[in-house]
């Protein structure tokens, strides 16, 4: 069963945050289980944060929770504070039906998987972009203006897309658009919610390193929630693991991808594969995750881990300090990095910081 | 064994589509889709090959003419030396029925979810082909066969499975039964159609052993279809195969699996090694591409078709289609692999 009492976490205060999450949790049932289980965590202005988990351990709950929209009848308990570039913090969760609708595509906006579902296939590209305009009051002729300067940003032709009935564009055009779409109204965060898995992954990386441009060039905060912990690694500056229904480690990528510090981690970066490790240390991880009614007591992963012992069946590890800015959720975290080691070579530097620019 | 003829041998297939772009409209012209252009491959007993390239290469189309569930428009394809297209019009006098070719190729979808039958339990669906193609086996003898492959690709104990409905199973589980239905027909080639793309990054690992494992046990072939290179590279060199790579119908590359990753000789194969996520982190840098977008397979580009998005076109390779190179096992279809090739005098091309 899952806590019952919420464990204080420790936080990791950032100074200048954007989305400020404190003991969110959401239940299905009452309290009885929960697909979010009690976060803390700071999203920092301007920063790309990537959120990583398998299917089912409630990463997009945490998307969802950003801007209240859980799915009904889910109850999303906590506090969750959005601190606009000027004024005053906003409390998400006291916000109006008709205050949030507005927040919604002009403050955080979101992006999610399959684009061709999220277009309305009788209506041009261009009339989604007029509605969205009309819907927010703005003024839809300079909105349009923008919208053209987005897309070119984005490698697409403005007038054919606006143009275009969604089926007459690819999937990765569809995606672009959308992506081009949700920022229309200049929102301050882009919420993406596996805005890539359905293409193919020449489509996908380039849409990274477009992001990556946009947030430079627009000041964005971006937070990319995937399965997929190489390809958001390429783009991120931060990483968090989730792992039924909680973050288990945080940290900045490099710490992530060169030093990670719960076995989880380690296990995830290993079980992928890539180009270059021997195929022999690419390796799946035993077992699979729990489902929200049967959350293993203590720590969540030690059913699967190969470093726990008594401690970790009785307790609930809460996150330990790796670094400033790394956290673990693990009681042997220092042992973690001698029992399970990596496969590919860790002497790579401060390349990982930059993503390879020199 | 080399008297035998290879299991399947594609020579110059090509596959176009007719698409008459609207029934309103009488007058228009029909376009044509080149989806497979001139391409030559050919699959032994118990052989790996992986097909990669981006959405709409026509990876997909090549496998499936391959396993014969398309008809090419032109080239052939031989099974076991005996043209499969005319065993199936009749005008063969091999000694072979069209209906054990297309037993003996078999397909896994991507999406799993929906190749198999929401109203039918597990038990059905895998009963459903086996009376098909073995109608004298009594139920029990049915039965047995199918728990006994369950429990083989990990899905044990059978009996908790059974009487379950497809939704009722996670992603993984959904594609261990298609590949289990595949696998009851013990085919000579499994075309994998981006089999393990719809799981978790986590979880392919797993999925790709268990595929490479039964290949043993159940001598089988693989097409193994994916538009992500490590993978690609995880299943072949495992099977000690090797990689093919697409582009807008054409085989740009081809060549043993380590090879084609590690020395890559086409332009568009160092593209898709530039997208493939390294830990590392070391290779993210500017996109070697000079276009976003694949041009449209209805008028495909001049010469070499990768030639408006090539970082190393020159004038040469919008005027001339490349000739394919050999060296060592690898075939590529690029000018550059021919040290006096008028490619290297030519101008750079102006976008």
């Amino acid at each position: 069963m899952a806590t019952s009492t919420p464990v204080e976490r420790t936080d990791d205060e950032s100074a200048d945050p954007v989305v400020r999450i404190q003991n969110a949790s959401v239940t299905y049932d009452g309290g009885e289980s929960f697909v979010l289980d009690h976060v803390t965590m700071d999203i920092e202005r301007h920063e790309i944060l990537g959120i990583v988990g398998e299917s089912g351990s409630g990463k997009s709950m945490l998307a969802s929770s950003l801007l209240d929209a859980i799915p009904d009848p889910g109850r999303l308990r906590g506090s969750i504070e959005y601190y606009p570039e000027d004024g005053e913090p906003i409390d998400v969760l006291s916000q109006s039906k008709e205050e949030l609708r507005k927040m919604r595509w002009e403050e955080i906006s979101m992006v999610f998987q399959g684009a061709m579902s999220s277009f309305n296939p009788t209506m041009r590209v261009g009339e989604h972009f007029e509605e969205t305009l009309e819907a927010h009051d703005a003024d839809v002729d300079s909105g349009l203006e923008f919208a053209r300067q987005l897309l070119e940003d984005l490698y697409l032709e403005p007038e054919r897309v606006l143009n275009s009935y969604p089926h007459e564009l690819s999937g990765g055009m569809q995606q672009r658009a959308q992506i081009a779409l949700s920022l229309v109204l200049k929102p301050e965060v882009l919420v993406m919610d596996e805005p890539t898995a359905a293409l193919d992954l020449l489509m996908q990386r380039t849409i990274l390193q477009l992001l990556r441009d946009l947030r430079e060039k627009y000041d964005l905060t971006l937070v990319f929630i995937t399965h997929d912990l190489p390809l958001v690694a390429t783009l991120a500056d931060r990483l968090g693991v989730v792992y039924a229904f909680e973050p288990i480690e945080v940290g900045t990528t490099e710490q992530m991808i060169q030093n990670a510090a719960h076995p989880y981690t380690r296990e995830l970066l290993k079980s992928t594969p890539n180009l270059d490790a021997p195929l022999e240390a690419m390796r799946p991880i035993e077992g699979s995750q729990p489902a929200p009614v049967n959350v293993p007591d203590g720590c969540a992963y030690h059913p699967r881990c190969p470093l726990a012992d008594h401690q970790c069946e009785m307790e609930d590890p809460g996150f330990h300090e790796v670094d400033e800015t790394h956290r673990s959720a693990c009681f042997h975290w220092e042992a973690s990095r001698d029992e399970i080691p990596l496969n590919y070579a860790d002497d790579l530097g401060e390349a990982a910081r930059s993503g390879g620019e020199e | 064994m080399s008297d035998e003829p290879p299991l399947l041998s594609l020579e110059d297939v090509e596959v176009h589509f007719e698409n008459n772009s609207s029934f309103l409209d009488f007058g228009g012209e029909t376009q044509v889709v080149r989806a497979v252009d001139g391409v030559s491959l050919d699959i032994e007993e118990r052989d790996v090959i992986s097909i990669v390239g981006e959405s709409g290469c026509g990876k997909t189309t090549l496998g499936k003419t391959a396993i014969g569930l398309q008809r090419p428009t032109g080239g052939s394809i031989k099974y076991r030396g005996h043209d499969m297209w005319a065993v199936r019009d009749g005008t063969s006098d091999a000694d072979i029925e069209w209906a054990d070719i297309r037993t003996s190729l078999q397909i896994i979808h991507q999406d799993p979810g929906s190749a198999l039958n929401p109203n039918r339990r597990i038990l059905s669906i895998l009963s459903e082909p086996l009376k098909k193609v073995h109608p004298e086996l009594s139920k029990v003898e049915r039965h047995e066969r199918i728990y006994g492959l369950l429990e083989r690709v990990g899905m044990t104990p059978a009996a908790d499975f059974v009487d379950r409905y497809p939704h009722q199973l996670s992603g993984g589980e959904q594609q261990r039964v298609a590949l289990s239905r595949a696998l009851l027909m013990n085919p000579d080639v499994i075309l994998a159609d981006e089999a393990i793309s719809a799981v978790d990054v986590s979880l392919r690992v797993e999925l790709m052993d268990l595929m490479l494992e039964l290949q043993d046990e159940f001598d089988t072939s693989y097409i193994f279809i994916s538009h992500d290179l490590s993978n690609a590279r995880y299943f072949t060199e495992h099977g000690d195969g090797s990689i093919g790579v697409m582009y807008l119908g054409e085989m740009a590359e081809i060549g043993p699996a380590d090879d084609v990753v590690q020395n890559p000789r086409h332009p568009y194969t160092k593209v898709l090694r530039w997208a493939t996520p390294d830990l590392s982190l070391r290779q993210a840098g500017e996109m070697p591409m000079r276009t976003v977008d694949v041009p449209d397979p209805i008028d495909p580009p001049s010469g070499c078709r990768f030639h408006t998005r090539c970082p190393e076109a020159r004038e040469a390779c919008r005027d001339g289609t490349p000739s394919v190179y050999a060296q060592n096992g690898q075939r590529t279809q690029c000018f550059r692999e021919d040290e006096d090739h008028e490619y290297w005098n030519s101008p750079e091309l102006a976008d």
